[in-house]
């Protein structure tokens, strides 16, 4: 070192002088490495999709039988599958979010037995498989042949004839789907009123408003905020799960039966469960979509002023751009 | 009208569970009054504070608001609890102003200031609006009405808070503690609101550490220690000449 370009500071010790050197960033030759691995198994997968065979003393077919995925994709039969199940998930989760907030209302009400009565209700629908109740509610009509309204232990006003519900799939299906999503909702509605500080409760009392009217006006809003990520799994998870409808009533036309009716016929298994998939997969992408846009809502006047969040497209590239900064937007009323 | 009392408590008691919280609370406040409550922590100012306004249920002794009991209806001799529709009526008409504002942060200041009346007393848009600007105007801050709590300061939102509560028009506000937690350059701005709403005739039970305005605005102070009323008086007299040892060291502390 050249001691001409040094100084002492005041405690002793050397400070540099010289101009700044040239920083070089760390090489991270290992994701060289990685890399070259990765591109690697991307053209091996492109490869496959794109490979033939022989199969079944067809001489080069394809192997994935993209054509056949295509030439299913948009059939009737398919195209109305895939609309039942965005009708059941619509109709299912509707009554089960509804549901959920009665139960989890009630789980937090100060009336102990609704408070028993949700924790019953909890319990039993969330410990038996949704699979099962499906089918026990199809076969009601062996326990109950008719349903009555009327004064308990005394005369009836309305019957009902169960058999003329229950073979109504559609309504078995949102029925059975229902009741169990409402045990999920209620906890993730809990989750989220409880969330919220309780100080705001006591403002709201302090204005004069009822339990009700608080809980309506100014802590579930305030809840939606922790409660519509963990519901916009459950849509994904129930449009999934629409799909165990039709082996459980062996009916009811949603997408993956009208897939299986159709496999069940020309034993193309693999290509028509890739149909299924293409369309579970861009109802599910969709839902995302409209999750975000939720989300931003329900998170107004709080979110606003810590993300940059306010565009769909700002958070992808937050997610998978480069730049690390977030810039803070004015906020604006959704 | 000038004898009946806004507030008056009469050997209000309050425990939670074993813990004996107010061991005979004894106060008036005439209307148009302002009651300053100070004491140490965990004296019982705010839990006496919410038992007015049936935030906390009192647990013997008989505390009325404006002539009426709070929380109970006196029928043959028996105190008969009130109905939950009741007791938020009567809460309405009293105004409550936090130490942390609680203001609603997923609404605007001015929507802040309406929900009150828009689901209490189901008035109507227009007319509110204009009352609500109107008192975002007076605790100056009309040109925030557009904002979220989380774009205003501290004292800002609890400038919008004391709007929130007077746009209910109560006949009584409760204060508690209503600037300690602003920053010390925020404490004037709404110490001047609440000195105007006072000159303005509003009967006001505040709880605070601001000796200053206890004798400045004050009608009454009372000293709270332990659960009970130590000293009470003329702010003039009972904070510039304590009488009892425990409220001289108390003010040689907060001094
Ligand atoms: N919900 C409750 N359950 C049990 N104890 C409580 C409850 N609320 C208050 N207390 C107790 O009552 C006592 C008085 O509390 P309070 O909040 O009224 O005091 P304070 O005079 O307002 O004090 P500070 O100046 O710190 O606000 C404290 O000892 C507190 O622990
Ligand atoms: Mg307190």
């Amino acid at each position: 070192m050249n001691p001409a370009n040094e100084t002492t500071d005041p405690q002793g010790s050397v400070v540099s002088a010289s101009p700044p050197l040239e920083t070089v960033p760390l090489r991270h030759y290992g994701r060289w490495l990685s890399a070259a691995v990765l591109a690697v198994l991307v053209a091996m997968l492109i490869h496959t999709l794109l490979s033939h065979i022989n199969r079944n003393g067809v001489t080069n077919d394809q192997r994935f039988q993209w054509s056949t995925v295509g030439s299913y994709l948009f059939t009737s039969s398919v195209m109305h599958g895939a609309l039942v199940t965005i009708e059941l998930t619509a109709a299912a989760m509707a009554v089960g979010v509804i549901f959920g907030i009665l139960l989890a209302t009630m789980r937090l009400s100060t009336n102990r037995q609704l408070r028993y009565v949700s924790w019953v209700y909890l319990w039993f629908f969330r410990g038996t498989p949704v699979y099962v109740q499906l089918i026990f509610w199809a076969n009601l009509a062996w326990l109950y042949p008719t349903l009555s309204i009327g004064v308990p232990f005394g005369p009836s006003f309305v019957t009902i004839t169960t058999n003329d519900y229950v073979t109504n799939l559609f309504l078995v299906a949102v029925v059975g789907l229902a009741l169990n999503e409402a045990a999920y909702m209620a906890e993730i509605v809990r989750a989220g009123i409880i969330a919220v500080d309780a100080g705001q409760l006591e403002a709201a009392q302090a204005l004069g408003m009822r339990r009700a009217q608080s809980l309506r006006r100014i802590v579930l809003p305030q809840a939606m905020r922790v409660i519509v990520p963990p519901t916009g799994n459950e849509t994904i998870s129930m449009l999934k799960t629409t799909s165990l409808v039709g082996a459980a009533l062996g009916g009811g036309g949603e997408l993956y039966r009208s897939i299986q009716n159709i496999y069940n016929l020309n034993y193309l298994v693999p290509p028509l469960l890739i149909t299924g998939c293409l369309w579970y997969l861009t109802m599910t992408s969709v839902l995302s979509v409209g999750q975000f846009y939720i989300e931003r809502y329900y998170g107004r006047g709080v979110d606003a002023t810590r993300s940059s969040s306010s565009k769909f497209s700002s958070t992808l590239k937050r997610s998978f751009g480069r730049s690390p900064h977030t810039e803070v937007q004015p906020l604006e009323r959704p | 009208m000038t004898s009946r009392l806004m507030v008056e408590a009469r050997g209000v008691e309050k425990s939670f569970g074993h813990v004996h919280v107010l061991k005979g609370i004894d106060l008036e406040v005439k209307p148009g009054e302002v009651a300053c409550l100070l004491g140490p922590s965990g004296s019982g100012k705010s839990t006496f504070l919410r038992c007015i306004n049936h935030l906390e249920k009192v647990s013997a002794g008989r505390l009325l608001v404006d002539g009426e009991l709070v929380g109970y209806e006196e029928r043959r001799g028996k105190l008969y609890e009130l109905t939950d529709r009741k007791i938020c009526s009567k809460r309405s008409e009293i105004g409550m102003v936090f130490q942390r504002f609680n203001l609603f942060p997923h609404l605007t200041a001015l929507e802040n200031v309406m929900i009150g009346p828009r689901t209490v007393k189901r008035s109507t848009r227009s007319d509110l609006e204009r009352q609500a600007m109107e008192l975002l105007d007076r605790v100056g801050l009309a040109e925030k009405a557009a904002n979220y709590p989380s774009q205003l300061s501290g004292g800002q939102q609890q400038r919008v808070a004391i709007a929130r509560a007077l746009c209910m028009q109560p006949k009584l506000m409760l204060f508690d503690e209503p600037t300690s937690a602003l920053d010390p350059e925020l404490v004037g701005e709404v110490l001047n609101v609440m000195k105007d709403l006072a000159e303005d005739g509003m009967t006001m039970v505040v709880v605070t550490h601001e000796i200053g305005f206890a004798r400045e605005v004050g009608d009454t102070a009372y000293f709270m220690d332990g659960g009970v009323i130590v000293e009470s008086g003329k702010p003039m007299d009972i904070l510039v000449k304590p009488q009892h040892p425990r409220l001289q060291d108390f003010l040689s502390k907060v001094l």
